[in-house]
């Protein structure tokens, strides 16, 4: 095998299960080691994880390297990164996806530093592709693909020169692969080398707060914004998506306003959601928003400003005060379900 | 114990406040048409830092990569209690990536600033959104970084307490100096400019501005570099020799990853259906999602 002919998956681990971006990675990273015809590998840092690296097969690696050492039990950044650093630079990868979670996002950039490799954060989508520049072509690039300048803008970038090529990618945009259960691959155990130096950050304490809800498997949801006026109005929203089996989301602008919870957060900042029917009440639309709702199959917008830029990808559109159109909507579904 | 505290800001255009006018007639963003404003977790940064210096004493240092104008935003730094600002600022920076960037900064640190007990930045940009910036100058300094803070930590004269929000996970870390902070717009809120400091610092320059100023005023270059240094309304600006930059590591030459293609997000146009908001529309609109299925 020649060498840069990998593609690799960081495997998050979250509460002892491999992190759900990891598998959505784990299906995109196929797709390319398909285009490509190279194998896919998971890479699992961490201490008693060995189980998981049938997870990683069964979505999909061909190959796992598992790093296992009582110092990676816990995330923490510098171990974290020399590690993968060091297993970067003897494996050489071609590819080096990671998850754009806070871990993802405090890992990766340490160590694309090290590697002196270049990085392009929270991507949406990743494609192979060709770049030209001064008169070269470069071949069977990744093609990293991402929002910038606030969701106005999308930019597809390219490490030409060097490698690996990495990137961070978002949560919820790519679909977790149907796992194949009992399907094999190659476990490589990777040595740990750690000096015996105390760890520089220790941690003191460490709360962790369940979701609040799960809005990327949701086929319903209801999602309300500043419109709403207010958090007793925001329960119009909640009756709503009970009603419909659905889930609460909110727009940035009803989350800073204090009427819902940041858990339920859809959008740029927030969670990135598809689900059969979104129902935008009081939402304007702003571009943060829409990038994190525009592929839900259908999109009701109800709204009191005929201008709002929601109405421009909504597929069904009231123009009217939510204040009342909600009640009636509640109403005219409890005579029809 | 006094803590040297260095804020790492940027000068971004402000991409939350997109009005109409700033909006081409085919929908799409005029991007030169936005203003140009602090990075408003820099802003947090920068904020934090102040509060520590209130309460352990010391100095902040605020340093920024970016054109001549980004003098504007460091003048807005001086103005909300900065004791120093330092301009980045040299064509062959142009392009650069977070790698680049992050190579410059700490180079100018490593050079000029060490050593210091904290590097504070946002925890990200506004125009990137990448936060990869903080953790990339942190590996070149060679120092632990703690990022997503999201309070003003506490300092025992050996070590900092943070407390850090990752979302569904809330940890409070220890950790001795130097050590690299990335900041939460949930962090404080940052204080406006003081009267005071605008009256005084509205006459701040930058190297870029001298030449003019000093025509205008009729002196030579020397004499006003020396007045304005005197009276501390010297912003100092540094290019690629000031800080020994390697030319290999800076700019688009040390930057690895290209822009293959931007495009402009326009709206879908869809065939929008309109429902009138009463009771007959709102019934019209509840039978068609009945009868194409979409509930179920």
């Amino acid at each position: 095998m020649t060498q840069h002919s990998e593609i690799w998956v960081y495997a998050e681990i979250e509460d002892g299960k491999v992190a759900g971006v990891s598998l959505e990675l784990l299906g995109k990273g196929r797709e390319l080691a398909q285009v490509l015809g190279v194998p896919l590998a998971g890479v699992i840092l961490g201490h008693g994880a060995r189980s998981l690296a049938d997870v990683l097969f069964a979505h999909g690696a061909d190959i796992v390297y598992l790093a296992e050492d009582p110092r990676l039990a816990r995330y923490t950044t510098l171990p974290f990164a020399r590690v993968l650093t060091e297993l970067v630079r003897e494996k050489k990868p071609e590819i080096v996806l990671y998850g754009a979670t806070p871990l993802g996002r405090d890992l990766a950039p340490r160590v694309a530093s090290a590697l002196r490799a270049g990085l392009t954060a929270d991507c949406t989508d990743l494609q192979i592709g060709s770049y030209e520049s001064g008169g070269r072509l470069y071949q069977r690039k990744l093609l990293q693909i991402r929002p910038a300048w606030g969701g106005n803008i999308i930019a597809t970038i390219v490490s030409p020169d060097v490698l690996p090529q990495m990137a961070t990618v978002r949560e919820g945009v790519m679909h977790v692969p149907e796992p194949v259960n009992g399907r094999a691959g190659t476990l490589i155990q990777v040595p740990v080398h750690l000096d015996r130096e105390p760890e520089a950050v220790t941690l003191i304490e460490r709360t962790t707060h369940p979701r609040r809800v799960d809005l990327r498997s949701a086929n319903i949801i209801v999602s309300g914004g500043y419109g709403m006026g207010s958090k007793e109005n925001f329960a119009l929203i909640e009756e709503l998506a009970a009603l419909l089996n659905g889930q609460v989301g909110g727009s940035r602008a009803a989350v800073d306003a204090g009427f819902v919870h940041a858990d339920h957060q859809v959008g740029q900042t927030g969670t990135t959601v598809r689900p059969k029917l979104y129902i935008a009440c009081g939402i304007s639309g702003a571009v943060q928003h829409r990038a994190g709702m525009e592929e839900s199959g259908k999109i009701l917008a109800i709204n009191i400003d005929p201008e709002a830029p929601i109405f421009g990808i909504a597929h069904y559109g009231i123009v009217g005060d939510v204040r009342e159109v909600v009640p009636r909507l509640i109403k005219a579904l409890k005579g029809k379900l | 114990m006094p803590l040297r505290m260095i804020v790492l800001a940027k000068q971004v255009p402000d991409t939350k406040n997109v009005t109409g006018e700033v909006m081409k007639p085919d929908g799409t963003l005029n991007r030169a048409a936005l203003a140009a404003i602090f990075n408003p977790e820099d802003l947090n940064a920068l904020e934090m830092g102040l509060e520590l210096r209130e309460r352990y004493g010391g100095e902040v240092i605020v340093i920024s990569m970016g054109p001549p104008r980004a003098a504007e935003m460091l003048e807005d730094a001086l103005c909300r209690g900065a004791d120093r600002v330092i301009l980045l600022s040299d064509r062959r920076f142009a392009a650069s990536d977070t790698l680049a960037t992050s190579y410059t900064l700490a180079q100018a640190i490593t050079r000029h600033l060490s050593p210091y007990h904290l590097v504070l930045c946002g925890r990200q940009a506004i125009d990137g959104d990448t936060a990869q910036v903080g953790p990339q100058t942190a590996d070149k300094l060679g120092i632990p970084q703690v990022t997503f803070a999201d309070a003003t930590p506490e300092f025992d004269g050996a070590k900092f307490r943070i407390r850090r929000d990752l979302g569904r996970v809330q940890e409070i870390v220890e950790v001795a100096p130097p050590v690299l902070l990335t900041v939460r717009r949930s962090a404080n809120s940052p204080r406006w400019p003081n009267a005071r400091l605008v009256l005084k610092y509205r006459r701040a320059r930058c190297a870029f501005q001298i030449e003019g100023e000093a025509q205008r005023q009729g002196k030579t270059v020397d004499e006003l570099l020396a007045s304005l240094r005197d009276k501390g309304l010297f912003i100092e600006t540094w290019g690629a020799e000031d800080i020994d930059a390697d030319l290999a590591r800076i700019g688009i030459t040390g930057s690895p990853t290209k822009v293959k293609k931007v495009e402009n997000v326009v709206l879908k146009g869809l065939d929008l259906k309109l429902f009138s908001p009463h009771d007959a529309g709102v019934r019209d609109l509840v039978a068609q999602l009945v009868e194409e299925r979409t509930f179920g």
